[in-house]
């Protein structure tokens, strides 16, 4: 039996008993742990001292970072590598405004996160007290839902709700606002059952369209899978593989859904879009039937909408109807859960082969190839890139930041498996790499994870390396340095006549002397002939360990399609085809 | 174009923000938004006037149809919903001219609401075209200050009949 008059000064590492009432901070935490909650990851300040004094006898794990930015972006991380609900704290003011870049991510790419941050006691709401910010005002639009606590007698129901929403459907970020005040009253109220009559209205995909799904598929000849994020969180690669080589479908992999169907399948053609290659840019063009799965139809990957894949009927299958037709007219629309209608599908579609096809897909590859640039003496980070993923053979979960090397990773780094390829695609948030990276690492500590960077991102949140060497997690970053904002930069290279305004950084740090401060193991190659050596060092080291690699300035992105502009306007650079 | 949106939301503190929000970050044209509880407690009822081409109402009503808090949304047609609309107008009304005007005012139909040496307060209430009739007929005395609710609508209740044979 458990002691009847529990001392709030005692500390023991299992939570109270559940008859006991508890304040607004232990209904909390209580819940944390009754969903199976791994790790938070936050940062205290003074309206969540509360929320962290019940954290302290929790029995949680929680990773102070040295930025909320950090926490947000490590939960992001941990979410996208594990499939659960990243959860983060954070305290009121700037605590909870530091959230708002990584709230804006997460929604971009449908990640389900659980924010929990800290407001002023109802009393003071709206009198602008020292820290207040109305982050439930602030944070409507990027995230999937909010709450701001009001009622104590509401926490434990809002809990429940915001972790379902988080993670069902189309996936998100929720934040729950909750009052200094709301975290000390104790409260008897229990979760009610969870009432979100507006949710449940896109179950069943309609029959009719999977007929008309199963027909387009039959009776095209030159079908092209494209696959988004959808595919990476519903699981469904098993399903996509039967498919794609029942039907012998071209596959392209959009960031969200690198991994879920191998890079080194014979069917796949790797990223499409702006830096996407050229056969798989070439095969949209040519096919006669697009199959959506999961995505948005991106601007960066669809271009110039009235020039996308002009001779294809548009596919598409979302659980989301409103992105159904939002950038261009779809031909057959399937709304559900991508794995439950591929399954559906699969049971009534027979094999059928298409030679040609599959004979134009390699004569494509062996036109265009996606060679590495020779290097001429200088180091080529895509050679970098391609001796890391050679290295690592698919047994690796590599996060990236944002920029030249986040496309070079993608084009170059060959994954195998779904969530071992982290990237914040929507928002494009330069600093995600590092902190994701921390929370990638926390959720697969069976695997290596590999963060590669550049040296602008890696500048934006370079203090979570001090949570890397606290929490001795065993990170390997490649920092491909190349002394300036290079995406930016080949920009104004191609577009704006060279004028690199801005873009280059005058002063940087030694990178390598910095690591080393932090504890880490690092080392800096500038040669074509140190590479193969360096990785193999990298990837011995069993702590945190940096490799720089020093790269051209204007090292390119290519090949390249202008924004805006059509499938196959590739542009070469300005030294034209070569 | 112009279309009705009538939304059945869960009454929780912030639904209207959420709405309002959506709309206007993506852009679309409000021409009003009138909200207001149902014969039940928990739900409200948002009508919701937009403008703008037919993709561009058609991604409203999805992106409204997508958020949380939303239980339903039809989307009413213009001709064929019940609509009303009501507006509060204070006008001159110097002594010369007051029985000219309540002779209108009858005429109209308006509901007095307030007399004073210099001005009449009327309250005109039914279709949005006899509440527009109202203001242009009061415009020429000089209109002080006017409220409207914009436009609030329902859908026809179908009878038995045709319900059956929507189901076939």
């Amino acid at each position: 039996m458990k002691e009847k008059s529990k001392s709030k000064v005692a500390r023991t590492k299992e939570a109270g008993p559940k008859d006991t009432p508890r304040n607004g901070a232990q209904v909390i935490t209580d819940f944390l742990n009754s969903v199976g909650t791994e790790v938070i990851f936050g940062y205290p300040g003074g309206a969540v001292i509360p929320l962290y004094d019940a954290l302290y006898d929790s029995g949680l794990r929680h990773i102070l970072t040295r930025h909320e930015q950090g926490a947000i972006h490590a939960a992001d991380g941990y979410a996208r590598a594990s499939g659960k609900v990243g959860v983060v704290f954070a305290t009121s003011g700037p605590g909870a405004t530091n959230l708002v870049t990584g709230l804006a991510t997460a929604h971009m790419d449908s990640v389900p996160i659980l924010a929990i941050t800290g407001q002023v006691p109802t009393t003071s709401l709206g009198s602008d007290s020292f820290q207040e910010a109305d982050i439930y005002g602030i944070s409507i639009p990027i995230t999937k839902y909010n709450y701001l606590v009001k009622d104590p007698n509401q926490l434990p129901t809002i809990l429940a709700e915001a972790h379902y929403l988080a993670r069902s459907g189309r996936p998100g970020p929720i934040l729950v606002d909750v009052p200094k005040d709301i975290q000390t009253t104790l409260i008897t109220a229990k979760a009610g059952p969870l009432d979100i009559p507006g949710q449940n209205n896109h179950c069943g995909s309609d029959p009719h369209q999977l007929e008309a799904m199963i027909e387009a598929l039959t009776l095209s000849q030159r079908p092209v899978m494209y696959l988004g994020g959808g595919a990476t969180i519903t699981g469904a690669g098993p399903e996509i593989l039967t498919l794609a080589e029942r039907l012998d479908m071209a596959v392209v992999t959009t960031l969200q859904a690198k991994g879920v169907f191998s890079d080194r399948h014979p069917l796949s053609l790797g990223l499409p879009g702006m830096h996407g290659s050229k056969y798989a840019n070439l095969a949209i063009n040519e096919s006669d039937l697009i199959v959506g799965l999961g995505v948005r139809f991106d601007d960066r990957v669809v271009g110039n909408v009235r020039r996308f894949a002009p001779m294809a009927r548009i596919l598409h299958v979302d659980i989301d109807p409103a992105e159904i037709g939002k950038r261009l007219p779809v031909d057959i629309a399937v709304i559900g859960d991508l794995k439950d209608v591929l399954t559906k599908i699969l049971a009534k579609i027979k094999k059928s082969s298409r030679p040609q096809w599959r004979h134009r897909i390699n004569e494509l590859r062996q036109l265009y190839p996606m060679e590495i640039p020779v290097a001429n003496g200088t180091l080529k980070p895509q050679g970098v890139i391609r001796a890391l993923s050679d290295h690592l053979k698919g047994q690796a979960v590599v996060v990236t930041d944002v920029g030249q090397h986040q496309m070079w990773a993608a084009q170059y780094f060959q994954c195998e498996q779904p969530r071992h390829f982290l990237s914040s695609g929507g928002l494009g948030t330069m600093g995600y790499g590092l902190p994701a990276a921390i929370g990638a690492q926390l959720a697969r500590p069976d695997r290596t994870v590999v963060l590669i960077v550049g040296d602008g991102g890696f500048q934006m949140n370079i203090q979570e390396l001090a949570t890397v060497m606290e929490n001795q997690l065993p990170i390997k970053i490649l920092l491909i340095n190349n002394g300036c904002l290079g995406m930016v930069r080949q920009w104004q290279q191609f577009f704006f006549n060279r004028r690199y305004s801005s873009t280059v950084f005058n002063y940087n740090p030694d990178f390598v002397a910095l690591a080393k401060v932090y504890g880490l193991w690092a080392k800096k190659i500038s040669k074509p002939n140190e590479v193969d050596r360096a990785v193999k060092d990298l990837m011995k080291t069993t702590g945190p360990a940096l490799l720089e690699v020093e790269v051209a300035l204007e090292e390119n992105v290519l090949p390249m399609i202008p924004a805006g502009q059509g499938q196959t306007d590739f542009f070469e650079g300005e030294e034209g085809a070569q | 174009m112009k279309k009705i949106l009538s939304i059945l939301v869960r009454n929780r503190p912030g639904v209207l923000s959420h709405v309002a929000g959506l709309v206007t970050r993506r852009g679309y044209n409000v021409e009003s938004i009138a909200a207001g509880p149902t014969e039940n407690r928990a739900i409200t009822r948002i009508t919701l006037v937009v403008a703008g081409d037919e993709p561009i109402l058609e991604q409203v009503a999805k992106q409204v149809g997508k958020l949380v808090d939303v239980i339903s949304l039809e989307d009413l047609p213009l001709e064929e919903a019940m609509t009303g609309e009501l507006a509060i107008i204070t006008v001159n009304a110097d002594r010369a001219r007051r029985a000219e005007m309540l002779n209108l005012i009858n005429l109209l139909g308006l509901t007095l609401t307030d007399i004073r040496d210099d001005s009449l307060s009327v309250m005109a209430a039914g279709t949005a075209k006899s509440v527009q009739m109202a203001i242009s007929g009061l415009m020429p005395f000089g209109i002080r200050a006017m409220a409207r609710t914009g436009l609030v609508a329902l859908s026809r209740p179908l009878d038995p009949k045709s319900a059956n044979e929507e189901d076939e």
